[in-house]
Protein backbone atom coordinates (compact mmCIF):
# COMPACT_ATOMS: atom_id res chain seq x y z
CA UNK A 1 0.00 0.00 0.00
CA UNK A 2 2.36 2.53 0.94
CA UNK A 3 4.75 1.82 -1.70
CA UNK A 4 2.13 2.15 -4.24
CA UNK A 5 1.32 5.80 -3.14
CA UNK A 6 5.40 6.50 -3.34
CA UNK A 7 5.33 5.33 -6.94
CA UNK A 8 2.27 7.28 -7.44
CA UNK A 9 3.74 10.99 -6.23
CA UNK A 10 6.97 9.92 -7.91
CA UNK A 11 5.43 9.14 -11.27
CA UNK A 12 5.71 12.92 -12.42
CA UNK A 13 9.15 13.29 -11.61
CA UNK A 14 9.73 9.98 -13.32
CA UNK A 15 8.01 10.85 -16.34
CA UNK A 16 9.73 14.18 -16.58
CA UNK A 17 12.94 12.53 -16.64
CA UNK A 18 12.15 10.16 -19.27
CA UNK A 19 11.49 13.31 -21.87
CA UNK A 20 14.10 15.33 -23.38
CA UNK A 21 14.77 18.91 -22.87
CA UNK A 22 15.93 21.94 -25.21
CA UNK A 23 18.49 24.43 -24.58
CA UNK A 24 18.04 26.91 -26.89
CA UNK A 25 19.56 29.81 -27.81
CA UNK A 26 19.59 32.86 -30.48
CA UNK A 27 22.39 35.17 -31.52
CA UNK A 28 20.94 38.50 -30.92
CA UNK A 29 19.07 38.94 -27.67
CA UNK A 30 18.28 42.82 -28.81
CA UNK A 31 18.47 44.00 -32.46
CA UNK A 32 18.36 48.04 -32.82
CA UNK A 33 17.18 50.02 -35.80
CA UNK A 34 19.61 52.13 -37.68
CA UNK A 35 19.84 54.56 -40.35
CA UNK A 36 21.57 51.51 -42.43
CA UNK A 37 18.94 48.61 -41.26
CA UNK A 38 18.06 46.33 -43.92
CA UNK A 39 17.02 43.46 -41.88
CA UNK A 40 18.71 40.81 -39.34
CA UNK A 41 19.94 37.57 -39.60
CA UNK A 42 19.42 35.48 -36.57
CA UNK A 43 21.07 32.37 -35.62
CA UNK A 44 19.25 30.21 -33.52
CA UNK A 45 20.67 27.21 -31.86
CA UNK A 46 21.34 24.98 -29.08
CA UNK A 47 21.29 21.36 -27.51
CA UNK A 48 18.60 18.20 -26.89
CA UNK A 49 19.48 16.66 -23.62
CA UNK A 50 18.56 13.27 -23.63
CA UNK A 51 17.71 11.33 -19.84
CA UNK A 52 20.92 9.88 -18.77
CA UNK A 53 22.84 11.24 -21.71
CA UNK A 54 21.82 8.51 -23.88
CA UNK A 55 20.61 9.18 -27.48
CA UNK A 56 17.40 6.62 -27.75
CA UNK A 57 18.71 3.72 -29.80
CA UNK A 58 15.37 3.14 -31.88
CA UNK A 59 15.73 4.12 -35.84
CA UNK A 60 12.76 6.88 -35.18
CA UNK A 61 14.06 9.89 -36.76
CA UNK A 62 14.05 13.40 -34.19
CA UNK A 63 12.62 16.79 -36.24
CA UNK A 64 13.63 20.02 -34.64
CA UNK A 65 11.01 22.89 -35.46
CA UNK A 66 12.11 26.75 -34.62
CA UNK A 67 9.65 29.56 -34.92
CA UNK A 68 9.82 32.93 -34.65
CA UNK A 69 7.04 35.15 -33.94
CA UNK A 70 6.61 38.66 -34.33
CA UNK A 71 4.64 41.22 -31.95
CA UNK A 72 0.34 40.19 -32.81
CA UNK A 73 -1.50 43.31 -34.45
CA UNK A 74 -4.96 43.76 -35.14
CA UNK A 75 -5.68 44.58 -39.18
CA UNK A 76 -7.68 44.98 -41.55
CA UNK A 77 -7.52 43.24 -45.08
CA UNK A 78 -9.13 44.31 -47.64
CA UNK A 79 -9.80 42.44 -50.94
CA UNK A 80 -10.30 44.20 -54.83
CA UNK A 81 -12.92 43.02 -56.98
CA UNK A 82 -14.02 44.19 -60.48
CA UNK A 83 -16.45 47.09 -60.18
CA UNK A 84 -18.96 47.14 -63.38
CA UNK A 85 -16.35 45.52 -65.64
CA UNK A 86 -14.42 48.50 -65.34
CA UNK A 87 -11.55 49.87 -62.41
CA UNK A 88 -10.99 47.02 -59.52
CA UNK A 89 -11.59 48.62 -55.98
CA UNK A 90 -11.73 47.62 -52.37
CA UNK A 91 -15.04 45.55 -52.19
CA UNK A 92 -14.76 43.57 -48.99
CA UNK A 93 -13.01 43.52 -45.97
CA UNK A 94 -12.37 41.20 -42.63
CA UNK A 95 -10.83 42.43 -39.16
CA UNK A 96 -8.19 40.47 -37.69
CA UNK A 97 -7.85 40.53 -33.88
CA UNK A 98 -4.27 39.28 -33.66
CA UNK A 99 -2.41 38.21 -36.45
CA UNK A 100 1.07 38.03 -36.07
CA UNK A 101 3.03 40.84 -38.14
CA UNK A 102 5.78 38.06 -38.47
CA UNK A 103 5.82 34.46 -38.66
CA UNK A 104 8.60 32.35 -39.79
CA UNK A 105 9.23 28.84 -39.49
CA UNK A 106 12.39 27.24 -39.91
CA UNK A 107 12.10 23.00 -39.71
CA UNK A 108 14.92 19.95 -40.60
CA UNK A 109 11.75 18.56 -42.92
CA UNK A 110 8.03 19.65 -44.05
CA UNK A 111 6.22 20.06 -41.18
CA UNK A 112 3.05 17.92 -42.95
CA UNK A 113 5.74 15.15 -42.50
CA UNK A 114 6.18 15.24 -38.83
CA UNK A 115 2.79 16.00 -37.45
CA UNK A 116 -0.72 15.54 -38.36
CA UNK A 117 -3.25 18.71 -38.75
CA UNK A 118 -4.72 18.85 -35.57
CA UNK A 119 -1.21 18.89 -33.64
CA UNK A 120 -0.03 21.18 -35.82
CA UNK A 121 -3.02 23.47 -35.43
CA UNK A 122 -2.27 23.18 -31.70
CA UNK A 123 0.95 24.74 -31.57
CA UNK A 124 -0.01 26.47 -34.83
CA UNK A 125 3.30 25.21 -36.99
CA UNK A 126 3.32 26.36 -40.60
CA UNK A 127 1.53 29.16 -42.56
CA UNK A 128 -1.60 27.06 -43.24
CA UNK A 129 -2.04 26.39 -39.08
CA UNK A 130 -1.92 30.10 -38.47
CA UNK A 131 -4.86 30.98 -35.70
CA UNK A 132 -5.36 34.51 -37.21
CA UNK A 133 -8.78 34.93 -35.14
CA UNK A 134 -11.09 36.48 -37.97
CA UNK A 135 -13.45 38.91 -36.30
CA UNK A 136 -16.11 37.92 -38.40
CA UNK A 137 -19.57 35.92 -39.07
CA UNK A 138 -18.94 35.44 -42.91
CA UNK A 139 -19.24 32.40 -44.27
CA UNK A 140 -15.94 30.18 -43.31
CA UNK A 141 -15.87 30.15 -47.34
CA UNK A 142 -14.82 32.78 -47.85
CA UNK A 143 -12.84 33.56 -44.04
CA UNK A 144 -10.85 30.95 -45.71
CA UNK A 145 -10.11 33.15 -48.88
CA UNK A 146 -9.27 35.94 -46.97
CA UNK A 147 -7.01 33.72 -44.73
CA UNK A 148 -4.98 32.17 -47.66
CA UNK A 149 -4.90 35.92 -49.31
CA UNK A 150 -3.31 37.73 -46.66
CA UNK A 151 -1.18 34.82 -46.05
CA UNK A 152 0.28 34.77 -49.62
CA UNK A 153 0.61 38.49 -49.45
CA UNK A 154 2.29 38.75 -46.71
CA UNK A 155 4.61 35.63 -47.97
CA UNK A 156 5.41 37.92 -51.08
CA UNK A 157 6.59 40.77 -48.35
CA UNK A 158 9.03 38.20 -46.85
CA UNK A 159 7.08 38.90 -43.65
CA UNK A 160 5.68 34.83 -43.57
CA UNK A 161 8.17 32.74 -44.48
CA UNK A 162 7.96 28.61 -44.54
CA UNK A 163 11.60 27.34 -44.48
CA UNK A 164 11.59 23.39 -44.34
CA UNK A 165 14.84 22.02 -44.23
CA UNK A 166 16.38 24.98 -42.66
CA UNK A 167 17.32 23.28 -39.35
CA UNK A 168 20.23 21.30 -39.56
CA UNK A 169 20.92 18.90 -36.29
CA UNK A 170 24.20 17.63 -35.79
CA UNK A 171 24.98 13.78 -34.53
CA UNK A 172 21.50 13.95 -33.13
CA UNK A 173 22.00 16.66 -30.07
CA UNK A 174 23.43 20.26 -31.33
CA UNK A 175 20.87 22.30 -34.08
CA UNK A 176 20.88 25.56 -35.80
CA UNK A 177 19.01 27.07 -37.42
CA UNK A 178 19.03 30.73 -40.07
CA UNK A 179 16.26 33.46 -39.94
CA UNK A 180 16.39 36.23 -42.20
CA UNK A 181 14.36 38.95 -40.58
CA UNK A 182 12.82 41.63 -43.27
CA UNK A 183 13.90 45.60 -42.57
CA UNK A 184 9.85 45.71 -42.70
CA UNK A 185 9.06 44.38 -39.31
CA UNK A 186 7.36 46.60 -36.92
CA UNK A 187 9.16 47.15 -33.71
CA UNK A 188 8.55 45.21 -30.35
CA UNK A 189 8.67 41.81 -28.48
CA UNK A 190 9.70 38.89 -30.82
CA UNK A 191 9.83 35.23 -29.53
CA UNK A 192 11.51 32.46 -30.78
CA UNK A 193 10.34 28.85 -30.02
CA UNK A 194 11.82 25.62 -30.53
CA UNK A 195 10.05 22.40 -30.54
CA UNK A 196 11.39 19.03 -30.36
CA UNK A 197 9.57 16.19 -32.33
CA UNK A 198 9.44 12.73 -31.89
CA UNK A 199 7.31 10.18 -33.71
CA UNK A 200 4.24 12.45 -34.64
CA UNK A 201 4.51 13.99 -30.84
CA UNK A 202 5.64 17.23 -29.52
CA UNK A 203 8.06 16.25 -26.59
CA UNK A 204 9.84 19.40 -25.70
CA UNK A 205 9.36 23.34 -26.33
CA UNK A 206 11.29 26.34 -25.32
CA UNK A 207 11.30 29.83 -26.02
CA UNK A 208 13.69 32.75 -25.90
CA UNK A 209 12.97 36.54 -26.55
CA UNK A 210 13.63 39.02 -28.52
CA UNK A 211 13.59 42.57 -28.80
CA UNK A 212 13.23 44.57 -31.67
CA UNK A 213 13.81 48.44 -31.33
CA UNK A 214 14.60 51.58 -33.46
CA UNK A 215 17.61 53.21 -31.85
CA UNK A 216 19.26 56.50 -31.83
CA UNK A 217 17.85 59.04 -34.24
CA UNK A 218 15.29 57.05 -35.55
CA UNK A 219 14.09 56.26 -32.67
CA UNK A 220 13.97 59.86 -31.87
CA UNK A 221 12.07 60.90 -35.11
CA UNK A 222 9.42 58.05 -34.71
CA UNK A 223 8.54 59.62 -30.70
CA UNK A 224 8.75 62.60 -32.10
CA UNK A 225 6.50 62.14 -34.86
CA UNK A 226 3.72 60.60 -32.20
CA UNK A 227 4.31 62.57 -29.40
CA UNK A 228 4.81 66.03 -30.71
CA UNK A 229 3.58 66.37 -33.48
CA UNK A 230 3.21 70.29 -34.28
CA UNK A 231 6.75 70.55 -33.90
CA UNK A 232 7.40 67.91 -35.75
CA UNK A 233 5.69 69.34 -38.46
CA UNK A 234 7.01 72.81 -38.33
CA UNK A 235 10.59 71.11 -38.47
CA UNK A 236 9.81 69.34 -41.75
CA UNK A 237 8.20 72.93 -42.98
CA UNK A 238 11.30 74.78 -41.73
CA UNK A 239 13.67 72.29 -43.65
CA UNK A 240 12.15 72.17 -46.62
CA UNK A 241 11.76 76.06 -46.79
CA UNK A 242 15.75 76.16 -45.81
CA UNK A 243 16.83 73.53 -48.43
CA UNK A 244 14.84 75.30 -51.40
CA UNK A 245 16.09 78.83 -50.21
CA UNK A 246 19.84 77.42 -49.44
CA UNK A 247 19.77 76.11 -53.08
CA UNK A 248 17.87 79.43 -54.65
CA UNK A 249 20.78 81.40 -52.69
CA UNK A 250 23.98 78.87 -53.84
CA UNK A 251 22.28 78.67 -57.96
CA UNK A 252 22.65 82.17 -57.93
CA UNK A 253 26.12 82.53 -57.13
CA UNK A 254 27.19 80.38 -60.25
CA UNK B 1 23.17 52.84 -50.09
CA UNK B 2 20.05 51.92 -48.13
CA UNK B 3 18.85 54.05 -45.88
CA UNK B 4 15.89 52.93 -42.86
CA UNK B 5 12.79 55.52 -42.82
CA UNK B 6 11.52 55.47 -39.71
CA UNK B 7 8.31 56.78 -40.60
CA UNK B 8 7.55 54.46 -43.10
CA UNK B 9 9.04 51.44 -41.55
CA UNK B 10 10.96 50.57 -44.44
CA UNK B 11 14.49 50.97 -46.13
CA UNK B 12 14.70 52.41 -48.92
CA UNK B 13 17.96 53.40 -51.69
CA UNK B 14 18.72 56.33 -50.67
CA UNK B 15 20.17 57.44 -54.18
CA UNK B 16 17.07 55.93 -55.99
CA UNK B 17 15.01 58.46 -54.06
CA UNK B 18 17.64 61.19 -54.63
CA UNK B 19 17.48 60.81 -58.32
CA UNK B 20 13.36 60.52 -58.18
CA UNK B 21 13.26 63.71 -56.40
CA UNK B 22 16.15 65.41 -58.92
CA UNK B 23 14.30 63.86 -61.99
CA UNK B 24 10.79 65.63 -60.81
CA UNK B 25 12.61 68.87 -59.55
CA UNK B 26 14.24 69.21 -63.07
CA UNK B 27 11.07 68.80 -64.73
CA UNK B 28 9.63 71.15 -61.69
CA UNK B 29 12.19 74.06 -62.75
CA UNK B 30 11.55 73.62 -66.49
CA UNK B 31 8.01 73.52 -66.36
CA UNK B 32 7.35 75.91 -63.27
CA UNK B 33 5.24 73.23 -62.05
CA UNK B 34 5.73 71.52 -57.76
CA UNK B 35 5.68 68.23 -59.41
CA UNK B 36 4.03 66.83 -56.95
CA UNK B 37 1.85 64.84 -59.35
CA UNK B 38 4.74 62.69 -60.28
CA UNK B 39 6.36 62.48 -56.93
CA UNK B 40 3.65 60.90 -55.57
CA UNK B 41 2.50 57.92 -57.99
CA UNK B 42 6.44 57.37 -58.25
CA UNK B 43 7.03 56.66 -54.87
CA UNK B 44 3.99 54.40 -54.32
CA UNK B 45 5.67 52.62 -57.71
CA UNK B 46 8.80 52.74 -55.34
CA UNK B 47 6.86 50.94 -52.50
CA UNK B 48 6.73 53.31 -50.10
CA UNK B 49 2.85 53.37 -48.48
CA UNK B 50 0.35 55.64 -50.24
CA UNK B 51 -0.59 58.02 -47.17
CA UNK B 52 3.37 58.59 -46.24
CA UNK B 53 3.85 58.88 -50.03
CA UNK B 54 1.54 61.73 -50.01
CA UNK B 55 2.26 63.09 -46.75
CA UNK B 56 6.05 63.57 -47.93
CA UNK B 57 5.66 64.81 -51.16
CA UNK B 58 3.81 67.66 -50.21
CA UNK B 59 6.83 69.02 -48.29
CA UNK B 60 9.03 68.30 -51.58
CA UNK B 61 6.45 70.88 -53.29
CA UNK B 62 6.96 73.51 -50.97
CA UNK B 63 11.04 73.17 -51.22
CA UNK B 64 10.20 74.13 -54.94
CA UNK B 65 8.42 76.88 -54.61
CA UNK B 66 9.86 78.73 -52.09
CA UNK B 67 13.28 79.97 -54.33
CA UNK B 68 10.40 80.61 -57.08
CA UNK B 69 8.49 82.75 -54.59
CA UNK B 70 11.44 84.50 -53.41
CA UNK B 71 12.33 85.34 -57.62
CA UNK B 72 9.50 86.17 -58.42
CA UNK B 73 9.03 88.65 -55.61
CA UNK B 74 11.92 90.45 -56.54
CA UNK B 75 10.35 90.76 -60.19
CA UNK B 76 7.29 92.30 -58.35
CA UNK B 77 5.73 89.57 -60.11
CA UNK B 78 2.99 88.45 -56.63
CA UNK B 79 -0.14 90.35 -56.21
CA UNK B 80 -0.03 89.70 -52.13
CA UNK B 81 -3.25 90.84 -51.63
CA UNK B 82 -4.99 88.20 -54.07
CA UNK B 83 -2.33 85.55 -53.07
CA UNK B 84 -3.33 86.18 -49.01
CA UNK B 85 -7.21 85.40 -50.34
CA UNK B 86 -5.98 82.24 -52.19
CA UNK B 87 -4.39 80.77 -48.95
CA UNK B 88 -7.15 81.70 -46.54
CA UNK B 89 -9.01 79.44 -49.04
CA UNK B 90 -6.73 77.31 -49.52
CA UNK B 91 -5.76 76.70 -45.59
CA UNK B 92 -9.96 75.81 -44.84
CA UNK B 93 -9.48 73.82 -47.50
CA UNK B 94 -6.60 71.90 -46.48
CA UNK B 95 -8.43 71.20 -43.06
CA UNK B 96 -11.06 70.35 -44.56
CA UNK B 97 -9.35 68.21 -46.93
CA UNK B 98 -7.44 65.97 -43.92
CA UNK B 99 -11.24 65.38 -42.71
CA UNK B 100 -11.85 63.88 -46.18
CA UNK B 101 -8.85 61.66 -46.19
CA UNK B 102 -9.62 60.41 -42.66
CA UNK B 103 -13.01 59.61 -44.06
CA UNK B 104 -11.87 57.91 -47.79
CA UNK B 105 -9.13 55.63 -45.59
CA UNK B 106 -11.45 54.65 -43.13
CA UNK B 107 -14.08 53.26 -45.88
CA UNK B 108 -10.92 51.72 -47.59
CA UNK B 109 -11.07 53.90 -50.84
CA UNK B 110 -8.50 56.36 -50.86
CA UNK B 111 -6.56 54.57 -53.38
CA UNK B 112 -9.13 54.16 -55.60
CA UNK B 113 -10.58 57.77 -54.93
CA UNK B 114 -6.81 59.55 -55.56
CA UNK B 115 -6.40 57.67 -58.39
CA UNK B 116 -9.80 58.44 -60.33
CA UNK B 117 -9.21 62.28 -59.49
CA UNK B 118 -5.76 62.33 -61.29
CA UNK B 119 -6.95 60.53 -64.20
CA UNK B 120 -9.66 63.04 -64.39
CA UNK B 121 -7.80 66.58 -63.37
CA UNK B 122 -4.63 64.92 -65.66
CA UNK B 123 -5.72 64.36 -68.37
CA UNK B 124 -8.24 66.82 -69.16
CA UNK B 125 -5.81 69.60 -68.07
CA UNK B 126 -2.94 67.75 -69.94
CA UNK B 127 -5.05 67.81 -72.96
CA UNK B 128 -6.11 71.64 -73.04
CA UNK B 129 -2.60 72.34 -72.29
CA UNK B 130 -1.49 70.13 -75.53
CA UNK B 131 -4.60 71.62 -78.08
CA UNK B 132 -3.10 75.00 -76.40
CA UNK B 133 0.70 74.17 -77.64
CA UNK B 134 0.07 72.99 -80.46
CA UNK B 135 -1.93 75.88 -81.85
CA UNK B 136 0.42 78.41 -81.01
CA UNK B 137 3.57 76.20 -82.25
CA UNK B 138 1.21 75.87 -85.77
CA UNK B 139 0.80 79.71 -85.70
CA UNK B 140 4.62 80.42 -84.79
CA UNK B 141 5.16 78.31 -87.79
CA UNK B 142 2.95 80.35 -90.05
CA UNK B 143 4.41 83.27 -89.16
CA UNK B 144 1.27 84.38 -87.61
CA UNK B 145 1.44 87.12 -84.58
CA UNK B 146 -0.39 85.04 -81.41
CA UNK B 147 -3.86 86.03 -81.26
CA UNK B 148 -4.20 87.83 -78.06
CA UNK B 149 -6.82 86.71 -75.96
CA UNK B 150 -9.18 88.95 -74.87
CA UNK B 151 -8.49 89.10 -70.71
CA UNK B 152 -11.92 88.76 -68.59
CA UNK B 153 -13.12 86.38 -66.07
CA UNK B 154 -15.75 84.32 -66.39
CA UNK B 155 -19.57 85.67 -66.21
CA UNK B 156 -20.41 83.88 -62.16
CA UNK B 157 -17.60 85.24 -61.16
CA UNK B 158 -18.72 88.95 -61.97
CA UNK B 159 -21.77 87.72 -60.52
CA UNK B 160 -20.70 87.40 -56.72
CA UNK B 161 -21.41 90.19 -54.47
CA UNK B 162 -18.94 92.33 -52.42
CA UNK B 163 -16.51 93.09 -55.04
CA UNK B 164 -13.25 94.91 -54.13
CA UNK B 165 -10.19 95.87 -56.26
CA UNK B 166 -6.93 93.67 -56.84
CA UNK B 167 -4.24 96.22 -58.60
CA UNK B 168 -1.70 94.23 -59.42
CA UNK B 169 -3.94 91.85 -60.91
CA UNK B 170 -5.79 94.62 -62.52
CA UNK B 171 -9.36 92.85 -61.09
CA UNK B 172 -12.20 94.27 -59.40
CA UNK B 173 -13.81 91.23 -58.33
CA UNK B 174 -15.28 89.38 -55.28
CA UNK B 175 -13.30 88.20 -53.45
CA UNK B 176 -15.15 85.18 -53.13
CA UNK B 177 -14.05 83.57 -56.12
CA UNK B 178 -10.58 83.59 -55.13
CA UNK B 179 -11.55 82.09 -51.60
CA UNK B 180 -13.29 79.35 -53.44
CA UNK B 181 -10.87 78.17 -56.15
CA UNK B 182 -7.97 78.67 -52.83
CA UNK B 183 -10.40 75.71 -51.14
CA UNK B 184 -10.70 73.46 -54.04
CA UNK B 185 -6.95 73.50 -54.43
CA UNK B 186 -6.47 73.31 -50.75
CA UNK B 187 -8.36 69.64 -50.63
CA UNK B 188 -6.77 68.52 -53.35
CA UNK B 189 -3.02 69.44 -51.83
CA UNK B 190 -3.94 67.08 -49.34
CA UNK B 191 -5.64 64.20 -50.93
CA UNK B 192 -2.82 64.47 -53.87
CA UNK B 193 0.23 65.60 -52.11
CA UNK B 194 0.03 67.87 -54.82
CA UNK B 195 0.81 72.02 -54.93
CA UNK B 196 -2.35 72.42 -57.44
CA UNK B 197 -0.25 74.80 -59.95
CA UNK B 198 -1.45 73.19 -62.71
CA UNK B 199 -4.80 73.51 -61.89
CA UNK B 200 -4.43 77.14 -60.24
CA UNK B 201 -2.62 79.03 -62.94
CA UNK B 202 -5.23 77.80 -65.23
CA UNK B 203 -7.81 78.75 -63.62
CA UNK B 204 -6.22 81.91 -62.84
CA UNK B 205 -6.18 82.99 -66.34
CA UNK B 206 -9.51 81.88 -67.93
CA UNK B 207 -11.69 82.10 -64.27
CA UNK B 208 -10.12 84.99 -62.67
CA UNK B 209 -8.89 86.75 -66.07
CA UNK B 210 -5.48 88.14 -64.30
CA UNK B 211 -2.93 89.56 -65.32
CA UNK B 212 -0.45 87.43 -66.73
CA UNK B 213 2.92 88.60 -65.68
CA UNK B 214 1.53 87.87 -61.89
CA UNK B 215 0.06 84.71 -62.17
CA UNK B 216 2.77 82.06 -61.80
CA UNK B 217 4.54 84.16 -58.83
CA UNK B 218 0.92 84.53 -57.05
CA UNK B 219 0.32 80.61 -57.52
CA UNK B 220 3.84 79.82 -56.16
CA UNK B 221 3.09 82.18 -53.25
CA UNK B 222 -0.40 80.15 -52.37
CA UNK B 223 1.53 76.48 -53.28
CA UNK B 224 4.17 77.62 -50.60
CA UNK B 225 1.82 78.05 -47.90
CA UNK B 226 -0.97 75.54 -48.74
CA UNK B 227 1.93 72.71 -48.95
CA UNK B 228 3.26 74.12 -45.69
CA UNK B 229 -0.06 73.55 -43.74
CA UNK B 230 -0.55 70.25 -45.97
CA UNK B 231 2.61 69.06 -43.94
CA UNK B 232 0.94 70.42 -40.73
CA UNK B 233 -2.20 68.81 -41.27
CA UNK B 234 -0.98 65.16 -42.18
CA UNK B 235 2.04 65.28 -39.42
CA UNK B 236 -0.63 65.90 -36.65
CA UNK B 237 -3.60 64.08 -37.92
CA UNK B 238 -2.59 60.78 -40.14
CA UNK B 239 1.20 61.10 -38.67
CA UNK B 240 2.80 60.19 -41.95
CA UNK B 241 5.19 63.02 -42.67
CA UNK B 242 8.60 61.19 -43.41
CA UNK B 243 11.23 64.01 -42.71
CA UNK B 244 14.37 61.01 -43.81
CA UNK B 245 12.17 60.50 -46.83
CA UNK B 246 11.34 64.49 -47.61
CA UNK B 247 14.69 65.52 -46.65
CA UNK B 248 16.30 62.63 -49.31
CA UNK B 249 13.26 64.30 -51.88
CA UNK B 250 14.45 68.00 -50.99
CA UNK B 251 18.34 67.31 -51.71
CA UNK B 252 17.53 66.36 -55.54
CA UNK B 253 14.79 68.09 -56.15
CA UNK B 254 16.17 71.88 -55.29
CA UNK B 255 18.70 70.58 -57.31
CA UNK B 256 17.13 69.43 -60.43
CA UNK B 257 15.12 72.71 -60.10
CA UNK B 258 17.67 74.97 -60.88
CA UNK B 259 19.46 73.20 -63.83
CA UNK B 260 15.62 72.29 -65.61
CA UNK B 261 15.29 76.86 -64.83
CA UNK B 262 18.60 77.45 -66.83
CA UNK B 263 17.80 74.40 -69.39
CA UNK B 264 13.89 75.94 -69.70
CA UNK B 265 15.67 79.91 -70.62
CA UNK B 266 16.89 77.91 -73.94
CA UNK B 267 13.93 76.67 -75.38
CA UNK B 268 10.71 77.96 -76.69
CA UNK B 269 7.72 77.96 -74.14
CA UNK B 270 5.16 76.50 -76.33
CA UNK B 271 7.43 73.39 -77.02
CA UNK B 272 8.09 73.55 -73.07
CA UNK B 273 4.39 73.48 -72.98
CA UNK B 274 3.73 70.38 -75.31
CA UNK B 275 6.30 68.26 -73.75
CA UNK B 276 4.87 69.23 -70.32
CA UNK B 277 1.27 68.07 -71.65
CA UNK B 278 2.41 64.88 -72.90
CA UNK B 279 4.35 63.77 -69.70
CA UNK B 280 0.87 64.72 -68.18
CA UNK B 281 -1.08 62.85 -70.34
CA UNK B 282 1.20 59.73 -70.00
CA UNK B 283 1.22 60.04 -66.24
CA UNK B 284 -2.71 60.32 -66.39
CA UNK B 285 -2.93 57.28 -69.00
CA UNK B 286 -0.63 55.00 -66.58
CA UNK B 287 -2.70 55.74 -63.53
CA UNK B 288 -5.73 54.81 -65.85
CA UNK B 289 -4.84 51.38 -66.78
CA UNK B 290 -3.81 50.52 -63.38
CA UNK B 291 -7.43 51.07 -62.45
CA UNK B 292 -8.11 48.77 -64.78
CA UNK B 293 -5.88 46.41 -65.24
CA UNK B 294 -6.02 42.91 -62.54
CA UNK B 295 -3.93 44.00 -59.84
CA UNK B 296 -0.91 42.07 -58.59
CA UNK B 297 -2.02 42.37 -55.22
CA UNK B 298 -6.05 41.54 -54.68
CA UNK B 299 -5.59 41.83 -51.01
CA UNK B 300 -4.02 44.84 -48.99
CA UNK B 301 -3.49 44.97 -45.14
CA UNK B 302 -3.82 47.82 -42.82
CA UNK B 303 -3.72 48.21 -39.15
CA UNK B 304 -6.64 48.67 -37.94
Amino acid sequence: MRRGWIAVLLAPLLMAQSKPVLVPDVSQRDIEIQYSFTGANLLLFGAILYPGGRLPDDDKPTDIVVVVKGPVQSILVREKQKLGGLIWVNASRLRYRSAPSFYAIASSKPIARMLDARTRAIYELGLSSLQLSPASSAPTQEQDRFARGLVELKARTGLYVEAPQAVEITQGVLYRARVTIPARVPVGRFTAETFLIRDGRVLAVATREIDIRKSGFERFVARSADRHSVAYGLVAVALSVLFGWGAGVIARRF
Amino acid sequence: MDIYLPIANLSVNALVIVLLGGGVGLLSGMFGVGGGFLTTPLLIVYGIPPTVAAASAASQVTGASVSGVFAHVRRKGVDFKMGGVLVAGGLVGSVFGGWVFRLLQASGQIDTVIAIVYVVLLGSIGSMMAKEALGAIRAARLGLAPTARKRRHHPLVASLPLRTRFYRSGLYISPLAPLLLGFGVGILTILLGVGGGFILVPAMLYLLGMTTQVVVGTSLFQTLFVTAMATMVHATTTKAVDIVLAALLLLGSVAGAQIGARFAAKVKPEYLRLALAVIVLLVAGRIALGLGWRPDELYSVELS
